[in-house]
């Protein structure tokens, strides 16, 4: 079967490889319908993952029609078509019964500070992703849902990823009626956060990146305000200035590791690995909340040590939540929501790349070019 | 620069899944009894090990299910050994393991070579949708690096010219 093979920094290709097979008695194989390359993918394409192996095949946002099952799936059957979130949880441990599925003991012996997660290295448990024509999807009783009669499989693609994490962000500020929120990042997710935090009932939305045609995207499908930083003189001394001098009340980190806008950080952060990536975004988060407020992280980081300003955190009373989105909790909501027409995830695909061209797919998601937001990758056996 | 927000009242589903106990300055967990036992939840049925597995030595075990996408070889599979013998919370375990990464793109390199493939780069690189997108920022890159490396072999042939002098003067 072809798939994305990943050869080192910044160097991927499709590859001819194995057809995956059933290794678990909860395993399935799905045959892949549509498969994204997300911004945290990013992190990994430019080797800051630790453990990132050669020959291993990325992509943790699929959807895929149920083509193999093992003896113990009872949940799924063959030829469903479903949406599989991109973390794999055993619906068992101590993790998962509390809703905790994107932190999983049972499926990443790897490290234990972070679960299974498809397609994302082998510091989360080394399983091959769906970058690929087919994907084996352990513990299919738990995490693949079958996707709703009617429901357009470009919405289905992004509830496996984009959209939970964008929810999630909100969710875990605690957004209350009125609330100023500030994202930082206007990628996918961050620009899904700020549609988002208005289900919360915030009452300003603010966005805050430094690509033009992505703030322009924002305005649009978030209905926020949205700032390029690289004409603000600071951007937490712009957020205190247009808060009345008081800071947001929620500030929400979309960026992670690869974050520009700082020299020290990106020195430091991307280019010499000294840091578990850059932290800008979470810098200009704690900065730029108010005192008592909340900073709620889904930007992803790599281990192990991260410069924060911890002393702003502790002086200011900050509570902060981070966490990978838990995408099965979430999913029952957000369906609905998608099916309401309040949420339109599919809006946010800007390009659509055949799999046999992924390394141009990569380039063109990671240089932000041709004004990409979104890319989806459909394979040549997808069908439909 | 700016758009100012619409009134929210008009966005689709404003306020629908505002919750007024959901205030995460008092964090609630759902826990039971039970979960204060530790690590003792009726494990899944454990996967096959049929490929070496590197667990974390923060766990006692290899998880119920795992991955089998590359299993640890060659010189990186050595480096990737001897990081697991330290902790998450070491750099001993994580700088080891991006070096070992580092190593691996060679072996890749090498593996390819091996099977009679020639890695093409510039396809790898995606350098054809750089190009097609983006063709003045890459020439400004190529030209950069061009002029860098000109002044560099500029500068280290300055320095060394001295030296043949004074040489050749005695």
């Amino acid at each position: 079967m072809l798939a994305m093979d990943f050869r080192g920094p910044k160097r991927v290709r499709a590859s001819q490889k194995p057809m995956p097979e059933i290794k678990h008695p909860e395993d399935a194989i799905v045959r892949v319908t549509r498969t994204c390359i997300c911004g945290s993918d990013l992190h990994l394409y430019n080797g800051n993952v630790p453990d990132t192996r050669v020959g291993m095949t990325f992509g943790h946002e699929f959807t895929g029609i149920v083509e193999e099952i093992g003896s113990e799936v009872t949940k799924l059957k063959v030829g469903d078509h479903v949406l599989v979130p991109f973390n794999i949880a055993c619906g068992k441990c101590i993790f998962c019964k509390q809703g905790l599925f994107g932190n999983c003991h049972e499926s990443n012996p790897e490290a234990t500070a972070v679960g299974g997660i498809f397609g994302y290295s082998h510091t989360a448990g080394g399983h091959n992703g769906g970058q690929a024509e087919y994907a084996r999807v352990p513990y299919a009783n738990v995490g693949p849902t079958v996707i709703p009669p009617g429901m357009d499989p470009d919405d289905a693609v992004l509830l496996t990823d984009v959209v939970p994490t964008g929810y999630q962000a909100a969710e875990m500020a605690g957004i209350q009626k009125g609330d100023t929120v500030v994202v930082f990042g206007a990628g996918p997710v961050g620009i899904m956060a700020a549609r988002c935090a208005w289900l919360f009932g915030a009452g300003r939305v603010i966005i805050i990146d430094h690509i033009d045609y992505r703030l322009e995207f924002a305005r649009n499908y978030a209905n926020c305000e949205a700032y390029n930083f690289r004409e603000l003189e600071d951007p937490v001394l712009f957020i205190k200035k247009t808060t009345d001098w008081i800071g947001a009340d929620v500030c929400i980190d979309a960026v992670g590791a690869e974050a520009a806008g700082n020299a020290m950080q990106t020195i430091t952060g991307r280019k010499l690995l000294l840091q578990a990536g850059s932290a800008t975004a979470v810098h200009w988060a704690i900065n730029a909340v108010r005192k008592g407020g909340v900073v709620s992280i889904v930007g992803v980081y790599g281990p192990t040590d991260n410069l924060v300003p911890i002393g702003n955190v502790l002086n200011k009373g900050l509570t902060i939540r981070a966490n990978q989105a838990s995408v099965k909790r979430l999913l029952p909501r957000l369906i609905e929501h998608v099916q309401n027409g309040v949420l339109n995830p599919k809006g946010l695909i800007t390009h659509r790349i055949p799999l046999e061209e992924v390394a141009d797919g990569y380039r063109i998601f990671s240089a932000k070019l041709d004004n990409c937001i979104k890319p989806v990758l459909i394979s040549p056996s997808a069908g439909i | 620069m700016q758009t100012i927000t619409r009134d929210p009242n008009l966005l689709p589903g404003w306020g629908i899944d505002a919750d007024p106990d959901n205030d995460p300055t008092y964090p609630m967990r759902q826990r039971t009894p039970e979960d204060h036992d530790g690590y003792s939840w009726v494990r899944p049925t454990q996967q096959p090990i049929t490929v070496e597995v590197l667990h974390s030595n923060e766990r006692p075990n290899v998880s119920a299910v795992f991955g089998t996408s590359s299993p640890p070889s060659g010189l990186s599979g050595i480096i990737r050994r001897f990081a697991f013998n330290y902790s998450e919370n070491s750099y001993l375990h994580w700088l080891p393991l991006l070096f070992a990464d580092r190593v691996n793109v060679v072996e890749g390199i090498v593996e390819d070579l091996a099977h009679g493939k020639v890695p093409n780069i510039w396809a790898e690189k995606g350098y054809k949708a750089q190009w097609k997108y983006d063709r003045v920022g890459m020439l400004e890159k190529i030209a950069a690096a061009a002029l860098v490396t000109t002044a560099a072999v500029f500068v280290l042939s300055r320095k060394s010219a001295p030296k043949k002098h004074s040489r050749s003067a005695r």
